[in-house]
């Protein structure tokens, strides 16, 4: 799966946790960009993410993310 | 978009569109219950009442929750706590769970240090629930779920140092507790971890990451089964199951096959799984769900398989048979009408799934399950929704269909009459007419939560709010229990008045519809002036409150010789003096 494929579904997740249709998120985007996105909301947007592309993320991977790059990145490395 | 919320969950869903669901439900209805619900966690608890809120919303109560700082449950509840006094909670829900044990047997335990690791277990929550006592609220209490990992094997379950032996033991202390406790009520995470399976309930990743004690997965389930217990507590779970016949309690078709062709017995594996099937329903039926039938088929064809030598269930187990030609959606309004029972209180089971989707379509308040055309599956539907969900089971659930018996044989009996006052006169009606008692207080908050017709302000109030009123020397409280010479009709009635210097002021006044019109109202009416007039009462106010159900009262205070005082959309207010009132119960001998 490409990369844009991987953000446009990822955005969506975002889009519907923060209840917002016209959220845009980039690989730049890191939390402190968005408002609502705290420590709490970023476990459930990882909970998303893994039950969307099926996949399993290890404590060491949650740790390290540091932006949407970060994370579409480990994205495309489980589906591969 | 609320088929989402339908059993199977879609956990991966209905997290995702919580925020979306949320709203759609709040726009769906304005009639919400509102409610104050107290969440005291022992791990995180976030997303859980996230969750709760959507199921809550679309039972019809709206909370408004008070949240625990994290694993803050005990000192939450057990030290003086301002801000969960102003709260006011109606529910405190406390989700605790293994990781909350803190004195789990070692393996260099003895008999006598687990022994005491197991009282000290037990009474921070028994201290916990006592702390919680004067808020006057519902305890909702998670049991514990057993431990996925278990270092001793199978031992583990049987050597008094093995966690799954304590876990059983605490579960089995709680139930201990929970059953003589009216307020304190079990939320049973320990079956829903073990019917999920221990793998899929937990997440150890979730665990360490955020500190959550059962995956996202399993979230759904147990937010559905805690809003069952706080719909329960307020008598808003289902009361009647309409039945189909062919395909659904039996195999085949009745009408075609014929008594020896039907799916039913021990001689095929089809036919035995009709029999289990039907020994749930039976079961349901002894504890107070009302039974009925809307099948298509000749009358004399439902009767002929309802005789089948092994069918458990019988003719005379059905309040109502409806089997006839006609659509299925007109039977059930028909038969709703027939028990006196309503729509929303009813869960219709039907193999075919074109006449599931005309039923949700004509009445959309009947519940139907998507139940599919497989006889071992029907169960796994029916109880994934809870619908039947109790809190208690009363001598009156008991009795409950031996009540609608009688009532139909007083029904035949009416018409031998050549008018209704013979009729009532040949009852020969009795009614006990007492201050509220300890030992009646769960049926009486039972029928305050359940009564929506005869009823005038349709409040609703816990078992501890009633046991309130009844301590408090500034209310009066009755309830009546009618009986005539068919039998009892048991408790039935409920007056509830507050009094304020000369007056007192009617704040509950309802009727189970089992009575009406038997005249029970105004012996219950003619009693609580009594006893106003012997408190030096002047002047009775009551207060009509109109709901989508209570029509039958809107003219009952006019007939008691009350005068309106006030009128707006809202509700009505009337004044009676107490002086000038005449007695009017006529036919029944009172106490």
């Amino acid at each position: 799966m490409d990369k844009s494929e991987i953000l446009n579904r990822v955005n969506e997740i975002f889009k519907d946790t923060f209840d917002n249709e016209d959220l845009v998120i980039t690989e730049a985007t890191v939390a402190s960009d968005i408002a609502e996105w705290d420590s709490l909301n970023h476990i459930n947007i990882m909970g998303h993410v893994q039950r969307e592309f099926k996949i399993r993320f290890t404590l060491q991977e949650i740790a390290n993310f540091k932006s949407i790059g970060d994370i579409v990145l480990a994205i495309q490395g489980k589906l591969t | 978009m609320e088929q989402i919320l339908n059993y199977p969950f879609n956990s991966s869903l209905i997290l995702r569109k919580k925020k979306q669901l949320k709203n759609y439900l709040l726009g769906a209805r304005t009639d919400f219950l509102e409610k104050n619900v107290a969440i005291l966690g022992g791990s995180t608890t976030s997303e859980v009442i996230s969750v709760l809120e959507i199921f809550l919303l679309a039972n019809g109560i709206r909370p408004t929750f008070y949240e625990s700082e994290y694993n803050m449950y005990y000192e939450d509840s057990v030290f003086e706590n301002k801000a969960l006094k102003d709260f006011n909670p109606e529910i405190v829900y406390i989700h605790t769970s293994n990781v909350n044990i803190k004195y789990y047997p070692k393996m260099s335990s003895s008999h006598e240090e687990i022994e005491e690791f197991l009282e000290k277990e037990i009474q921070k929550f028994k201290l916990i629930w006592k702390s919680l006592e004067p808020y006057n609220c519902s305890i909702i209490q998670n049991n514990f779920e057993l431990p996925i990992h278990r270092s001793l094997g199978n031992l583990d379950c049987y050597d008094e140092r093995g966690k799954t032996y304590f876990i059983n033991r605490l579960n089995l202390e709680f139930a201990k507790f929970a059953n003589k406790n009216s307020s304190l009520y079990i939320n049973d995470i320990n079956y829903l971890s073990s019917h999920m399976g221990l793998e899929k309930w937990s997440d150890l990743n979730l665990w360490f990451t955020a500190k959550y004690v059962l995956s996202f997965e399993a979230m759904p389930s147990l937010a559905h089964n805690i809003s069952k217990i706080i719909i329960a507590i307020y008598g808003k779970s289902k009361k009647g199951l309409v039945l189909d016949l062919d395909h659904t309690i039996w195999g085949g078709v009745i009408g075609d096959d014929g008594l020896n062709g039907i799916q039913l017995g021990n001689e095929t594996a089809a036919g035995e799984a009709y029999i289990y099937f039907q020994n749930y329903i039976k079961e349901l039926k002894e504890r107070g769900v009302i039974l009925s039938i809307a099948s298509k088929n000749d009358h004399e064809n439902a009767l002929l398989g309802l005789s089948h030598n092994d069918s458990v269930l019988k003719v005379e187990d059905f309040n109502t048979i409806k089997a006839n030609w006609n659509p299925k959606n007109s039977n059930i309004a028909i038969l709703a009408k027939e028990i006196n029972i309503g729509l929303d209180s009813l869960v219709f089971l039907d193999d075919n799934p074109a006449e599931r989707e005309i039923v949700r379509n004509t009445l959309p308040t009947v519940s139907v399950p998507e139940i599919g055309d497989d006889v071992t599956k029907y169960l796994t539907f029916l109880e994934g929704e809870s619908y039947f969900e109790v809190v208690n089971i009363l001598a009156d659930d008991l009795y409950r269909n031996k009540y609608y018996e009688i009532d139909k044989k007083r029904q035949e009996d009416l018409v031998m009459f050549q008018s209704y006052e013979d009729f009532l006169i040949s009852l020969n009606m009795s009614a006990k007419i007492l201050k509220f008692e300890k030992d009646s207080l769960e049926r009486i908050t039972q029928l305050i939560n359940k009564t929506n017709q005869f009823n005038l302000t349709t409040k609703r109030y816990t078992s501890v709010e009633v046991e309130g009123f009844m301590k408090n020397q500034s209310f009066i409280t009755l309830f009546g229990s009618l009986d005539d010479k068919f039998g009892s009709n048991g408790i039935t009635s409920l007056l509830i008045g507050k009094i304020t210097r000369e007056q007192c002021f009617i704040d509950t006044f309802l009727m189970s519809c089992r009575v009406l019109k038997r005249g029970m109202e105004l012996a219950m009416f003619d009693t609580f002036v009594k006893q106003c007039r012997e408190n030096n009462i002047k002047e009775i106010v009551g207060t009509y409150i109109p709901t989508s159900k209570n029509k039958i009262v809107e003219n009952l205070f006019k007939e008691l010789g009350f005068e309106l005082q006030n009128e707006n959309e809202l509700k009505s207010i009337w004044v009676l003096k107490t002086e000038s009132y005449l007695m009017q119960n006529k036919y029944i001998r009172v106490n």
